[in-house]
């Protein structure tokens, strides 16, 4: 009984070990890309960076910053979320509370995740389609509206699935003391969720901070910060891009702060929904 | 006490689930060849105890057990012991029947496959002798190789206990059952279990008395995790010594 | 009164003599519930107006050459009118392609560890891992490409591989920058995991532990369970994830492009350059827009990119809706 080397033991110990070297691979590939950025982008990370927009000559080295970007990307996400969320949040609401489970909310979901599955490169195309229909030029406005649209569906999708997970005995108590649907759904499940919804609009709001391709054409770029919705504006992701891609080792080493500057700004975002779910969700019922 | 030799005896078990103890304490001998059947009213404990027998309850996060389990004179929890082995031992036939998602025949040959118990031209003859132990034969015999999961559930229950059989475990555990299935199956299962019990050890749960009425030939009874009383069953239902044992009989909770 | 009432009908009327209140409440209600309807009509008209605009927007082209034309045709001169867009999609499919046998195996064996073996301390660990991963934005992980991915696969990969190259020519390297399939697959195989492990392990916890149970009750290893019962019960299921990472991949464009090379031609190793098909359109489109039928092109390619990602999307979203939404 204790002869434990039997072949299905050995296959089963070079799978184990097959499995945690996967796992550890994954873990230190989510190490090694922050530490990548981390080194590379430390050095260059300097107090006028995040302060100051860019002087003259910034691109080949000189002084300057790119506060445009960092404030850009907060304007471009923070106006596509507000606007995805005008859409996202009624969208939600009455595909779990209203039509559960019927056809409609079968068909709509399934829209949902087409556009959840829709690349940003796409997003932008369209964007940018939109803006020349509307006759808009490279803006805040236009990027705004591209972003809405690529935040929708993730947000939808999340605040939906956010919403299910309510347990059903408590909208058909409100039921049985007589609420409307409306009512209900308002002062009961809303209530609820809202930590919940916090998270999924923090989701939505980070994926707009770091995305580039549907900016690229609908956005624009600028030093300037922006003072209407009709100028173009700079994004940090667009900023890591452009840097890169000069010839210049300076420019390309600050290309690698404004990546630390993205990554820590997302990231914190992350960790910040996930705490407000942590925390937060302890005052609903379960 | 007991007529028969003892084939697995617990010394001291104390299972947890987390900070909750399962079980307290727990010493018991069970004798080989018999059906032992452990009674008492759900939550007490029956099917922890009945878990620590094939090491199952550890399959459960967050769960601990200390004490000793010795079958055939060996400590299953004995840290250098092979699982497996403790496992093909013990067969355990659970409250629910899963069977496998293959064929009817492969079910049967999926533990003689593992185990090489068999040799491989032999294996419809070894498939078609344990499905008849499990009067299963004449059922399924035209379509060994339809999936499993088209059977009913009385003949899915029957197709586990053929599964089981093939491994030749020693022991048979029974977690309640037939308490999914309809009367004419339960009683089907009862009569094979009853068929079974001169080769095998057998430990079923139940929580129906009439059920261990006619089957047992040991009875455990637990209250609360402890067992309270242990012993023959005619003199277990008949003289119960445990006022507690008493009540239970009797319909008090 | 009308002689045939509906309950509802019914319902309101006895409120409408009862209670002035309800009316209104009830009033209320139908009036957000048209509009909540009307709202949560837009995912399906989004979806539509992207699918068209694009469309209205690659009739042009596709009305001087046909679409069979266009995606088997090999050169791409726009200046010339010439717009094949084959070396793009086998650009689009070879970093794919890489991806996906890279990301895979790794992401399978992971989630089954997570799944099967991993204690509760794993599971904590990964949910914030997985969430990182996918928060990372694309140009960062297209700066760590650059930055540790190209220069590995031109320092070691390239000749470590090399000897194979004359045996299995996708191997072949004649291009020593470093930036390359492999590199655009090794980046996007990072960037799909947290999306095909999150999804495998919701399809393994589908599979009733009972199941798993009848198996180890027999005596198995778990190695065994899961490759006898929990992969062939879920396969339908991981097949799916992986479709749906797949289709992750096929749209993934700022980091593929920052190390892929982006040159037009048909690549025939893993350690050449490939210009995929958002590459293709990020690098160009909104320039250049006075070269006739440019843009048409362009939107053809945005479109064959929505195309190919809505067939590997829908595919997988219905086989996981069975599985994870409607379980039997």
């Amino acid at each position: 009984m204790k002869t434990k080397w039997k072949p299905r033991h050995i296959e089963e110990t070079i799978m184990k070990i097959l499995m945690i070297f996967s796992f550890s691979l994954i873990i230190g590939s989510l190490g090694w890309i922050l530490f990548t950025i981390l080194i590379k982008g430390l050095p260059s990370l300097s107090w006028a960076m995040l302060t100051q927009t860019p002087k003259g000559g910034y691109y080949l080295g000189k002084e300057g910053g790119i506060l445009n970007a960092i404030v850009g990307s907060l304007y471009l996400a923070a106006g596509g979320t507000i606007l995805a969320v005008l859409i996202a949040f009624p969208t939600a609401l009455f595909l779990s509370v209203y039509v559960n489970k019927k056809r409609w909310a079968v068909i709509v979901r399934l829209s949902l995740d087409i556009l959840w599955g829709i690349p940003s490169i796409v997003y932008g195309a369209f964007g940018f389609l939109l803006m020349l229909a509307m006759g808009l030029r490279a803006s805040l406005l236009g990027g705004i509206i591209t972003l809405a649209f690529l935040e929708f569906p993730i947000m939808t999708r999340a605040m939906d699935e956010i919403i299910q997970r309510i347990p059903p005995d408590l909208p058909l108590a409100a039921y049985a003391l007589g609420s409307t649907h409306f009512e209900t759904a308002l002062h009961v499940i809303t209530r609820q969720v809202i930590p919940g919804l916090l998270t999924a609009v923090l989701l939505a709001f980070g994926r707009a901070i770091g995305d580039a391709a549907s900016v690229l054409f609908t956005a624009g770029y600028t030093d300037h910060i922006p003072t209407s919705l009709s100028q173009p504006v700079a994004s940090l992701p667009l900023a890591v891009f452009f840097q890169l891609a000069t010839p210049y080792p300076e420019v390309q080493n600050r290309a690698y702060a404004s990546a630390l500057i993205l990554t820590i700004l997302v990231l914190g975002v992350s960790i910040l929904s996930r705490w407000i779910s942590y925390h937060l969700d302890r005052y609903s019922i379960r | 006490m007991y007529s028969n030799e003892p084939h697995i005896e617990t010394n001291g078990l104390n299972a947890y689930y987390g900070n909750i103890q399962a079980l307290k304490n727990i010493s018991i001998v069970i004798p080989r060849k018999q059906i032992t059947m452990i009674i008492g009213p759900s939550g007490c404990g029956k099917t922890s105890l009945l878990k620590c027998l094939n090491r199952f309850f550890e399959l459960s996060p967050n769960t601990s057990v200390t004490g000793e389990v010795l079958t055939d004179g060996e400590n299953i929890y004995n840290p250098s012991i092979d699982i497996t082995e403790i496992r093909k031992k013990a067969g355990l036939l659970a409250q629910r029947p899963y069977p496998l998602p293959m064929s009817i025949y492969d079910n049967v040959a999926y533990g003689i496959r593992i185990h090489h118990t068999r040799p491989r031209r032999e294996m419809d003859h070894w498939v078609q002798h344990y499905l008849e132990i499990a009067g299963l034969w004449e059922e399924v015999k035209d379509r060994l190789h339809s999936p499993a999961n088209n059977l009913s559930i009385g003949q899915q229950q029957r197709l586990c206990l053929a599964r089981g059989l093939a491994v030749e475990p020693e022991i048979i555990l029974g977690d309640e059952p037939t308490s999914a299935l309809d009367p004419i199956s339960a009683q089907n299962i009862e009569s094979r279990l009853l068929d079974l019990k001169s080769q095998y050890t057998i430990i079923l749960v139940t929580h129906i008395l009439r059920q261990a009425r006619r089957l047992a030939d040991y009875v455990i009874f637990m209250y609360l995790g402890e067992v309270i009383e242990a012993g023959l069953a005619e003199q277990v239902f008949n003289h119960p010594q445990h006022e507690r044992t008493q009540a239970y009989l009797s319909g008090v909770f | 009164m009308s002689k045939v009432l509906t309950n509802n009908q019914t319902i309101s009327n006895v409120h409408r003599n009862n209670q002035p209140i309800t009316q209104k409440r009830n009033r209320l209600d139908k009036i957000v519930h048209n509009s909540l309807l009307a709202i949560s009509s837009l995912p399906i008209l989004f979806a539509l107006a992207i699918f068209l605009a694009l469309w209205f927007r690659a009739y042009p082209i596709l009305q001087v050459h046909s679409f069979i034309e266009l995606i088997s045709g090999t050169v791409w001169k726009p200046l010339k009118g010439l717009f094949g867009f084959y070396p793009f999609i086998v650009g689009t499919g070879w970093v794919t392609l890489v991806a996906i046998i890279i990301a895979v195996p790794i992401c399978i064996l992971t989630t089954l560890y997570l799944s099967e073996y991993a204690g509760v301390w794993a599971q904590r660990l990964v949910k914030p891992i997985l969430d990182l991963l996918a928060a990372i934005p694309s140009v960062v992980y297209g700066v760590w490409g650059i930055l540790v991915i190209v220069p590995m696969v031109k320092n070691y990969a390239v000749p470590l591989f090399q000897p194979l190259g004359n045996v299995f020519p996708i191997f072949m390297s004649k291009n020593p920058t470093g930036y390359s399939i492999l590199a655009g697959g090794l980046v996007l195989a990072v960037m799909i995991t947290p999306f095909i492990i999150s999804i495998a392990y919701e399809v393994l916890q589908t599979v009733p532990a009972g199941l798993r149970q009848a198996s180890l009750a027999l005596g198995t290893t778990r190695w065994q369970t899961i490759k006898y019962v929990v992969l062939p019960v879920s396969s339908g299921g991981i097949f799916a994830s992986v479709v749906l990472g797949c289709s992750r991949a096929l749209g993934e464009t700022m980091a593929v492009l920052m190390v892929v090379g982006n040159m037009v031609q048909i690549p025939h190793s893993i350690f050449d350059s490939a210009y995929p098909l958002p590459a293709l359109i990020a690098n160009n489109y909104g320039e250049m827009m006075s070269i006739p039928m440019y843009d048409s092109a362009l939107m053809t390619g945005a479109l064959i990119l929505m195309v190919m990602i809505l067939i590997l999307n829908i595919f997988s979203v219905l086989i996981l809706r069975h599985i994870l939404i409607e379980p039997h």
